[in-house]
């Protein structure tokens, strides 16, 4: 990985559509995806975000840190309230009611709000193939009510609903795989992403943003207070998540797979979750059966590459 | 001029929100609301409805759309049944809440289990309390006129609040009656485009649907609360006005023959019609029974409710929904409520019948005057259970 990835930030708006000045704990990772997020937007967006950490620390009445039109109003129901605006928007569009312009319309929510609890909104709204943009900011855990597992919490990691005991290891499961849900509705376009990768990130929402029809973002947002780490480690984690192969960047163009940040050879995985308090618990045994779980998985992801290439 | 046509209900209905010229359609289908949205879909495949019909996955993403689309200043519409309302009742709260008027027609059917399909008013009173204006029908017409009305009274800027129509399921939706279907221009005239007061759009961005800490809440509340009590008098200038456009007018409290009645009869939605049958057989046997038939259940019209009364000694409320484990079916207990500080007051009674689409004929109704005029407690009773 360059630094030419790190400098080139340097080219984005100083537009915050984001403010300074919310409740986010220090270091959260999900604030600076969203900060990214929105700078690749701009401002003709309309948001739709689930109940969430987001939600709770930016829009507390009557003040708000959102630049940019936006609507919270429920958990399981952001795709859905972001395809009503779409929809709305392009009636009145039509029927010359307000001037016709590109609006990008975004929903967004966390991993409890897409993979568990929103799973179903997205779904239809993704097969209805509506032109929005939804954003899953996956911390990997409900950490917004205290840190309980998701499905998108990682095998073994320590929650305070999949605690390490004596029997379990933590979280029992593995983390459900909510970009190849999405890719399986056939829509144009799906990325995974992190705020470490910055350009990265930016490149993917915008090449989002212009696709039309539905587009499925999926960013790493590294959590200090839930994952257990200091504030300012927040970056080299992500990038560790990526380097392991806990993490793959990639993209599914029009059903084409690439890589978009290649890891010629893995990091050791222990490098990745050693550190984290959610998984010092673990032993040789659980570290081993995780590490080959990635290696299938990054295999299979680069044959996913190979395969799709072939028309 | 208005043409007088016999079509199904639940078709008639549609053709009113496609002269509402609604800018989107959420819908999901639920006996016995389906035909309101197959036909609206008609309607949009055909070009005579330009609007966003959006099938979504279920009731409570049809509200959620909804919301999300009325939010972004699209004239929005919905409708749904029981076990549909109940799955979305989560965001039909916010709704009001987030003071945005969409319109939901509610084809009312009782809430499982066990399953049924048939009529009663149980779904609507799972969502008594959500603060929208609620709105209950008898006929063809009244279904028909009130969409108009309902999106005249919802987006009006001093209310700006949601409104379901209730309409009993298969007792209306699936009955064939005459219906007055107005002019384009006439519903032109009464209910201009809707003009939303905030929407989403990036050149005024706004921030909707913010969290309250306790400090706030109940600011936010009362301020609800007054808002949807503020409403009745746009309310009553809404009916006024299509009244005065197209000869029909509406009160909060329809009444039949209650000029000297010592007892009478109150009903809500399709009990009307028989009930004032039964009303008007009694009459003919000389006895002094009138009907009241409830049409505005949200906000409650208490003035309106005490003066219809007042004079009557007995009055029999007839519930299309139970209270389980209180104090009878859900009207009988606010109307208790509401007439407790009149003095002299009727002697309340309550009987639930009609549940899940049982028939309740006119010999039912005057059975029910009769057996509550012979009974001194305030007591009620499930009508006609066998056994």
């Amino acid at each position: 990985m360059s630094n030419v990835n790190v400098f080139a930030v340097k080219t984005l708006t100083q537009k915050e559509y984001f403010s300074s000045g919310h409740r986010a704990c220090q270091g959260c990772g999900e604030t600076l995806a969203v900060r990214l997020v929105h700078k690749a937007l701009g401002r003709d967006v309309v948001v739709a975000s689930a109940t969430g950490c987001m939600e709770i620390v930016s829009s507390p009445l009557p003040l708000t840190s959102w630049e940019m039109p936006w609507i919270h109003v429920a958990f399981e129901n952001a795709a859905a309230v972001a395809t009503g605006v779409e929809a709305g928007l392009k009636a009145l569009m039509r029927k010359g009611k307000i001037p016709n312009k590109k609006i990008h319309v975004v929903g967004m929510a966390g991993d409890g709000g897409t993979a568990d609890i929103g799973l179903q909104a997205l779904s239809g709204a993704l097969e209805r193939g509506h032109d929005f943009i939804y954003v899953c900011y996956d911390n990997e855990a409900y950490m917004n009510t205290g840190i309980q597992r998701s499905s998108s919490t990682p095998y073994c990691a320590a929650t305070t609903t999949s605690p390490a005991g004596s029997v379990k290891p933590g979280q029992t499961t593995w983390k459900k795989n909510m970009p190849a849900i999405a890719a399986a509705h056939n829509i144009p376009y799906v990325a995974t992403a992190c705020p470490s990768y910055p350009m990265d990130l930016v490149e993917k929402v915008k090449k989002a943003a212009e696709t039309p029809g539905p587009a499925y973002v999926h960013i790493l947002s590294v959590c200090p207070t839930g994952w257990g780490m200091p504030g300012e480690d927040i970056i080299k984690f992500g990038r560790l998540a990526v380097e392991t192969g806990a993490f793959p960047l990639y993209e599914i163009e029009n059903g084409r797979y690439r890589i978009t940040v290649d890891v010629p050879e893995l990091l050791p995985i222990e490098t990745y979750l050693k550190p984290q308090r959610r998984f010092r618990h673990i032993t040789p045994e659980m570290t081993e059966i995780i590490a080959e779980r990635v290696a299938k998985e990054w295999e299979l992801l680069k044959r996913r590459v190979e395969f799709s290439a072939l028309d | 001029m208005a043409k007088q046509v016999g079509m199904e209900v639940s078709i008639a209905a549609a053709e009113a929100v496609k002269l509402a010229n609604v800018d989107v359609i959420a819908a999901y289908p639920i006996t016995p609301q389906t035909h309101i949205v197959e036909h609206l879909s008609e309607l949009v495949a055909d070009g005579e409805l330009d609007a966003e019909f959006v099938p979504v996955e279920s009731e409570h993403s049809a509200m959620s759309l909804a919301v999300g689309s009325q939010a972004a200043g699209a004239r929005s519409f919905t409708c749904t049944s029981a076990q549909g309302l109940a799955l979305m009742s989560e965001i039909v709260f916010i709704a009001a809440s987030m003071r945005l008027p969409i319109l939901m027609i509610l084809a009312n059917r009782s809430l499982s289990s066990p399953l049924s399909i048939w009529n009663d008013h149980s779904d609507v009173m799972s969502v008594r309390d959500c603060g929208w204006i609620q709105l209950f029908t008898e006929n063809s017409q009244e279904v028909y006129d009130h969409v108009f009305i309902g999106y005249k009274v919802s987006e009006n800027h001093n209310v700006l609040l949601p409104t379901i129509i209730n309409m009993d399921g298969f007792i209306l939706t699936h009955m064939f009656e005459p219906v007055y279907i107005e002019d384009e221009s006439v519903v032109k005239q009464y209910l201009p485009d809707y003009v939303p007061k905030f929407s989403l759009h990036p050149d005024k961005p706004v921030t909707m649907g913010a969290f309250a800490m306790p400090t706030l809440f109940t600011e936010a509340k009362m301020a609800q609360n007054e808002a949807l009590k503020a409403s009745y008098p746009y309310i009553m200038e809404a009916w006024k006005q299509w009244g005065d456009l197209t000869g029909r007018y509406y009160n909060p409290i329809e009444e039949l023959h209650t000029e000297d009645a010592e007892t009478l009869l109150l009903t809500m939605g399709s009990f009307g019609e028989t009930a004032g049958e039964a009303v008007k057989a009694m009459r003919e046997q000389g006895k002094k029974v009138g009907l009241l038939k409830l049409r505005l259940w949200r906000p409650f019209p208490f003035e309106e409710l005490r003066r219809a009364v007042s004079g009557a000694s007995k009055l029999v409320v007839v519930d299309r929904a139970v209270s389980f484990g209180g104090p009878g079916g859900p009207a009988a207990s606010e109307i208790r409520s509401a007439l407790y500080d009149m003095d002299p007051r009727p002697q309340v009674h309550n009987t639930i019948a009609g549940l899940a689409g049982r028939d309740v004929t006119v010999n039912d109704f005057i059975q029910i005057v009769e057996s509550a005029e012979t009974k001194k407690t305030d007591d009620y009773e499930i009508y006609g259970v066998r056994g």
